[in-house]
């Protein structure tokens, strides 16, 4: 007999979860060695504290009543679970703190598309050392993650969460009118992006070229140099930011893989400073993604700096696969 | 060579870049932009029931413009061209939108039977107008954002029958000239957006192969500039 299960949602049989568990212990093995601690969190919690994190882009998708009548709420994430146990457990701790976690999340998608909505994701967060040191060294445990699941052709992406708010704010424009072209600009609608910037008042045709030019940036250390040619402070602000952590990975000798991208905006509302995002030519989908969020802990009641990274338990695993022919020598 | 499809669908890097064609109307102006910047179409043009094309510099997938979207954003394919009225009826499909190629002009539009009141007298009296439409999503934005509550019947064949038998009271449906209409005695009442075929990217293909992305961007819109 066959009894159904909610769509986005799956079992995983003793062949998949044998290389899972691998896949599972190589990276952790990576976190642990670099001092990061592993911690689970409950897969539930009160709503109203994880709405702290992010009320408007995070906030989960289940939510329900227990038996009391307390509102609770699946995780969307582990990053906002894991900032309110800082701040409960590790108040007075001595920075930076280093965590890891490897766990489920839920969000609304529609599923059978790569997306589920219940994924496992695997990272780290760290706590308290500010940029760009700190995002150099997420970027170095990320790198090493990637190396250890034999995706050797994976390339991380790097650019700045401030930029375009910043950008549009110089422009004049803010309100509703700012939050469509952000949220043109985080899906990658050049045309509409276009078309809308340039029906606002005010807007030169300098400016529209200006932000459809800076979303197109992307490559080595040289598109830092033509972003600042195309002038304004937030872009100053921006390219500066980019360069000092840019040059930190360097210091660390793991910028080789890391691409700068201008046009990268993630859709997540807590990140402020440099974002992540990982690809691996193998996958038509994002591996995983992170960056800085040094005012999410804040809304906590704690004033600390931090940085992280999440990747797609299962994507990881499918770009393995597609990698091995290659030799990539697997686990 | 074999474009994979199963399960999350996955990008080969090698090669040159995978560009999915749509066929049906569009087709005849896309091999005409591609010819423009100097991609061999006579294979696509000729009698071939091939669906993959190699050329000097792109591979060429030929599909339903409706299936643009779902190759492009699994990574099957690279980049890809459709019509706007596909990606507003797909707009939940993560596609990076790269450029307007400005041909296969079009209107969405609700039209109604020539002299029939019946879209406003549902609205007035039942409160509630029906509207069939192969766009279902798209048309329930547009009567959500003017304020209208519809019920929307999905068909698949001719939409103009709907109104002349009774199922609904207008279409949500494209027209290009309009000539369909005319025949069968409908007119347009609303235009809900203008709609031209845009080139689109695979969003882990525009970071990973970043340069071959904005070459062929920059060729077709010089193309379509001329």
């Amino acid at each position: 007999m066959i009894h159904p299960i909610p769509p986005g949602t799956r079992d995983v049989l003793p062949d998949e979860m044998r290389e899972l568990r691998r896949l599972h212990l190589a990276m952790i093995e990576v976190f642990e060695s670099r001092g990061y601690g592993e911690v689970s969190t409950p897969a539930i919690e009160y709503d109203e504290v994880l709405a702290r994190g992010d009320g408007r882009t995070a906030a989960s998708a289940y939510r329900f009543f227990d038996e009391r009548g307390d509102l609770l709420a699946l995780r969307s994430d582990m990053t906002v679970p894991i900032a309110r146990l800082v701040a409960s457990r590790y108040a007075d701790a001595e920075p930076p703190l280093r965590l890891c976690y490897l766990a489920n999340a839920f969000r609304a998608v529609r599923p059978q598309r790569g997306q589920m909505r219940e994924f496992a994701q695997a990272g780290v967060e760290l706590i308290g050392a500010p940029a760009p040191d700190g995002t150099a060294e997420v970027v170095e445990v990320l790198e090493a993650t990637l190396d250890a699941a034999s995706l050797k052709r994976a390339v991380i992406g790097l650019g700045d969460a401030d930029l375009y708010r910043q950008l549009l704010a110089e422009f004049g424009i803010e309100g509703e009118a700012r939050d469509s072209l952000l949220a043109r600009l985080a899906a990658h609608d050049l045309v509409g992006l276009e078309v809308e910037l340039s029906e606002l008042d005010g807007v030169s045709d300098e400016q529209v070229a200006t932000c459809m030019a800076l979303s197109q940036l992307r490559g080595g250390k040289e598109v830092l140099e033509e972003a600042r040619s195309l002038g304004g402070a937030a872009v100053e602000r921006a390219t500066a930011r980019i360069g000092e952590t840019f040059e930190a990975l360097e210091a660390r000798g793991v910028a080789e893989r890391v691409q700068i991208d201008l046009g990268l905006l993630r859709d997540l509302g807590y990140y402020s400073g440099a974002i992540l995002e990982v690809y691996d030519p193998a996958l038509g989908h994002v591996l995983g993604g992170g960056g800085r969020y040094d005012e999410l802990l804040r809304r906590f009641g704690v004033d600390l700096p931090a940085a992280g990274f999440a990747l797609y338990l299962e994507r990881v695993h499918v770009a393995q696969m597609e990698e091995e022919p290659r030799g990539g020598e697997g686990l | 060579m074999s474009v994979a499809v199963a399960g999350m669908g996955h990008a080969k890097a090698d090669g040159p870049l995978k560009l999915a064609v749509p066929r049906g109307a569009l087709l005849g102006e896309t091999l005409d932009a591609l010819d423009a910047i100097g991609i061999d179409t006579s294979e696509v043009r000729g009698e071939s029931r091939s669906l993959i094309f190699e050329t000097e510099g792109l591979t060429l997938v030929t599909m339903r413009p409706s299936d643009v979207p779902t190759y492009v954003e699994a990574g099957a394919a690279d980049v890809g061209i459709t019509g706007k009225d596909v990606l507003l009826e797909q707009s939940d499909r993560v596609v990076y939108e790269l450029l307007d190629l400005g041909f296969g002009r079009c209107r969405m539009v609700l039209a109604g039977r020539k002299g029939d009141e019946s879209l406003g007298e549902s609205q007035r009296r039942l409160g509630m107008m029906r509207i069939a439409t192969k766009y279902p999503r798209t048309a329930e934005r547009h009567f959500e954002a003017t304020g209208r509550q519809v019920e929307v019947i999905e068909v698949k064949g001719s939409i103009e029958l709907a109104p002349l038998i009774g199922l609904a009271d207008g279409i949500v449906d494209l027209v290009a000239t309009g000539r369909t209409l005319e025949e069968n005695d409908l007119e347009v009442r609303e235009e809900i957006v203008e709609c031209t075929a845009r080139f689109v990217a695979n969003r882990v293909a525009h970071k990973l192969r970043a340069a071959e992305v904005d070459e062929l961007t920059a060729k077709l819109r010089e193309a379509m500039a001329r």
